[in-house]
């Protein structure tokens, strides 16, 4: 059963600093110039927990998706700060936040964004390329572990063209949890999908995320997914209710 | 589409140098080959302006120069031999043949012409020109055993109607006197005013013919190092007081044309080569734009502006390298097929094919101007990957 949300004027009680996989306070971002500038997000403070799944729901243009990239370091703030494992980010140069999105979060977006030209193996292997932490033969055997662990070990060589739309978003799962990252955000990643394969999706990236103690933040429209998760925050006008 | 630009340039680029450079190589070596490096003809002498000591009109034989005028040029060489010998202490002089040159009417049974005589001594000839090689039909040693032998140029012979071992008459300018040759060899340098006027005899039997026992018209010097030759001739005129003319002089109205030649060559490949870079430009730049998404997801993974800059230029790279491979064997393959075209130049050199000459520096010139094409074709659009942010990029495609 996932808690009930939080209220503005009830803000949750502040966990332990080692609990918190990411933390941020009062964000603020304006998107657009001159007479279409917009305040999207108006001082959002908000907290991530390991092992939890957090569900951030809210109408078209209310500044979730915003928020989530800002998290994700793809995005720079206005003003306000942002804590990655403890360790303050949103004011450091782009190279340490590449470094930082490369260690600790994991992404899994609306659209797969798989390299068309690549096995699905290969696309997995991606990340761990990067970070490189782990010999060829040990990214190998870990991106096979993860393809087997979303039900897809026997379509290692296929190329993601070859893959149905739930594959590949089941692919794009895997990709985000090659590094074990802290962190894992999912901007609408059952949006593209039916019901049936969102469910199957949902459930993976759920289940293997509190396997590895990993946060989950999920921005969604779909309120059977959000109720499905540990805590719902809603949001309206760039800012939590 | 870069990829075939990369190759057709290089290839255009090899190809243009190997047939401009050809024909003026060909031409610069039928020059040296007919009248070598440096001819020195007249002597120098500077004339005074004078006066008589004792004034104008004074009658006196005494003479006091007042300054240089200006210079005189004596026709010939009077002693040739001693000037021969003071050639030889230039380092770059290799060699160097008298030649007696003068006018001539020549008569066949089917007509008769005027021509020159160049009264030459074989071997020293031989070094100082391509004589051997021009040799058509006959043989040189003929001309060299028997004094009374000649060499005439194909043209020649054919308006006269006259082959090898045939005999023809010469008569020396105002001489009355005929005398009988029979021709050794004839020989061909393809140009006209060559092959249609001289007329070789040996040193000796000129000599006789032209009455003039000693002397010579001119030399005939050639250079280990012909690209020296200016400075050589400059030196020599300077030391010895003989005008030397080096082949650049002799030759400056063709040698400008095939500069002007080479310079129209090199701007229409230029033009090609801008117009390749702007299309490898435009495709480099439209992968950037159709790639934001695969690139805004590699910077999600942790992957830099480095990175992805890399992924551009690396992939320029990979197609400058084979573009230029493959663009070598195509300069390779049409330069080869050029070389077989049958094409008939007479008049500033003889051949029957087309020209083309081959250098490894061609080939060397044609890659880097092709990298300097790729690298600035591809710099901008690289950086311009590496600029984009992902943020903005998912979040215009998110909706």
């Amino acid at each position: 059963m996932p808690e009930a949300s939080p209220t503005p004027s009830a803000s949750p009680a502040p966990a332990p600093a080692a609990d918190l996989a990411l933390r941020c306070q009062n964000i603020h971002r304006f998107l657009g110039i001159g007479e279409g500038r917009v305040h999207v997000l108006r001082g959002v403070t908000f907290e991530a927990r390991r092992g939890q799944v957090y569900a951030v729901v809210g109408p078209s243009g209310c500044g979730k998706s915003t928020l989530l990239y800002l998290l994700g370091l793809l995005d720079r703030q206005d003003d306000g700060d942002i804590w990655i494992n403890d360790r303050l980010m949103s004011d450091r140069s782009d190279g340490e936040r590449t470094a930082a999105r490369a260690a600790n979060i994991g992404f899994v977006f609306q659209f797969h964004f798989l390299m068309q030209e690549f096995t699905t193996l290969e696309n997995v292997m991606m990340p761990m390329r990067k970070l490189g932490r782990l010999d060829e033969a040990a990214m190998h055997a870990r991106a096979r572990d993860l393809l087997n662990a979303v039900g897809l070990g026997d379509k290692t060589h296929r190329l993601a063209t070859q893959l149905s739309g739930g594959e590949q978003q089941r692919v794009a799962i895997a990709r985000s949890l090659a590094n074990a990252p802290a962190i894992i955000l999912a901007d609408e990643p059952t949006g593209n999908l039916d019901q049936h394969n969102s469910g199957i999706v949902f459930d993976l990236l759920t289940h293997l995320a509190k396997e590895n103690g990993q946060a989950v933040i999920i921005v969604t429209h779909n309120p059977e997914i959000a109720g499905r998760c540990d805590v719902v925050r809603p949001m309206r006008d760039g800012v939590f209710l | 589409m870069s990829l075939s630009c990369i190759v057709l340039g290089v290839g255009l680029f090899v190809v243009t140098q190997a047939t401009t450079s050809g024909f003026e190589q060909f031409f610069i070596k039928t020059i040296l080959g007919t009248n070598g490096a440096i001819r020195i003809e007249d002597q120098i002498q500077d004339t005074l302006r004078s006066m008589e000591a004792g004034g104008r009109g004074s009658g006196s034989n005494f003479h006091v120069a007042l300054r240089t005028e200006g210079k005189k040029y004596v026709e010939g060489i009077p002693e040739p031999q001693m000037l021969t010998d003071a050639l030889r202490h230039f380092e770059n002089v290799a060699g160097v043949s008298q030649v007696l040159t003068g006018p001539v009417i020549i008569r066949s049974s089917f007509k008769s012409e005027s021509v020159r005589v160049y009264g030459i001594n074989l071997d020293d000839q031989l070094r100082v020109s391509d004589l051997e090689n021009q040799i058509v039909q006959g043989h040189l040693s003929d001309f060299r055993d028997q004094p009374n032998r000649a060499l005439l140029g194909r043209e020649m012979a054919d308006r006269l109607q006259l082959s090898v071992g045939d005999t023809f008459m010469l008569t020396a300018g105002d001489q009355t006197e005929a005398r009988h040759y029979r021709i050794a060899a004839l020989y061909e340098t393809g140009v006209t005013d060559i092959d249609r006027v001289r007329v070789y005899l040996n040193m000796g039997e000129a000599r006789s013919l032209l009455k003039k026992p000693t002397g010579a018209t001119f030399l005939q010097v050639s250079l280990y190092d012909v690209n020296r030759a200016p400075t050589d001739s400059t030196q020599i005129q300077m030391t010895l007081g003989y005008s030397a003319a080096s082949w650049q002089m002799r030759e400056k109205t063709w040698l400008e044309v095939f500069r002007a030649l080479r310079i129209s060559t090199a701007v229409t490949v230029s033009v090609f080569t801008l117009i390749a870079g702007l299309a490898m430009f435009n495709t480099l730049a439209m992968i950037v734009m159709e790639k934001t998404k695969e690139i805004a997801i590699l910077r999600s993974m942790g992957y830099t502006r480095r990175d992805i800059s890399q992924i551009f230029l690396w992939q320029a790279g990979i197609v400058l390298a084979i573009g230029t491979v493959v663009g070598w064997m195509l300069g390779a393959v049409v330069t080869y097929s050029l070389s077989n075209v049958p094409i008939h130049i007479r008049g500033i050199f003889a051949t029957d094919t087309f020209i083309v000459r081959w250098s490894l520096w061609h080939y060397f010139a044609a890659t880097i101007t092709a990298l300097i094409m790729v690298m600035a074709a591809s710099l901008i659009p690289a950086r311009r990957a590496a600029r984009l942010e992902p943020g903005d990029v998912i979040r215009g495609t998110a909706q």
